[in-house]
């Protein structure tokens, strides 16, 4: 084997494990308990996943955010590229949806259980 | 000569936008958003390594603008042109080191399309927090790079 070719293996090993270990350090965790949601980087609403609840988001800009059975998802959005509806249900402690053209970011977070729906800030 | 060369950069643009339209009508099955294979990068790679940086970097930013304006949006030319540069310097500068071969230098640039896109969604998002995204792309951009990198050696090997 060239020494080139160690070198390639050796990177793309090293990349790889780099993966590995962030992605042992970052996965997503347990069951969650809220979805966060946040515009522009900012907390605007959350709720529970526990209560089953469908809401829009946004107005000009919308995306339909669909809580059942303890997972979130969009169903619905009218931005471009529908990567939102496209990523499905989540439910796990860390997991997001990503609506980049309205800047949106819906994630999942642990925390005690509430007691009450949501509240909305 | 720059005669010679225009016909080549209409001839690799062209290709690399049919790749582009290629992977954006096939999605594959189990392919998270943002993740892709790549193809057009294999045009990007044959020129670094046939013509020059300099050149690969031209025919990379026609490609980005043409691509977005047909395949995509405002926010995918913003992701693909930070990515596309970022690679682009890194692969460049990885070649003039001679260390790694077309396999390697390719892999890192896939990571580097890859964390630059990361980079411009952290940005627009204005968050660091898009957790285990980054692992699961440095790792798809790894192996998709090193993939375009084999492809690429073969092609660049071939083509005179």
């Amino acid at each position: 084997m060239s020494r080139k070719r160690k070198y390639d293996l050796l990177l793309v090993a090293g990349l790889l494990l780099a993966a590995v270990i962030l992605y042992l350090l970052l996965r997503p965790g347990g069951p969650g308990v809220w979805a966060v949601v946040t515009v522009d980087g900012r907390e605007t609403a959350r709720y529970a996943l526990s209560e089953d609840r469908t809401v829009i988001l946004g107005e000009e800009n919308y995306n339909i955010l669909q809580i059942s059975n303890g997972k979130a998802a969009v169903m619905e959005a009218n931005c471009g590229d529908h990567t939102c509806i496209r990523t499905g249900k989540i439910s796990r402690e860390g997991e997001s949806i990503i609506c980049l053209p309205h800047r949106l970011i819906i994630r999942i977070e642990g925390g005690v259980k509430p007691d009450f729906d949501a509240f909305v800030r | 000569m720059m005669r010679k060369n225009l016909a080549r950069y209409a001839l690799l643009v062209a290709l690399a936008m049919a790749l582009s339209w290629l992977e954006s009508m096939i999605p594959l099955p189990g392919l998270l958003p943002g993740m892709k294979v790549g193809l057009a990068n294999l045009v990007v790679v044959f020129a670094l390594y046939r013509m020059s940086p300099r050149d690969a970097a031209s025919i990379s930013l026609v490609r980005v603008l043409l691509a977005s304006a047909a395949f995509g949006s405002a926010y995918s030319f913003a992701y693909s042109l930070v990515g596309a540069a970022l690679s682009l310097a890194v692969m460049a500068g990885l070649k003039k080191l001679d260390q790694f071969s077309i396999v390697g230098v390719s892999a890192a640039g896939g990571v580097c399309h890859n964390i630059g896109q990361l980079l411009v969604a952290a940005a627009v998002l204005e968050t660091v927090r898009l957790g285990w995204y980054l692992p699961v792309l440095l790792a798809s951009g790894t192996l998709t790079g090193a993939a375009i990198g084999a492809a690429g050696g073969i092609v660049v090997e071939r083509v005179k």
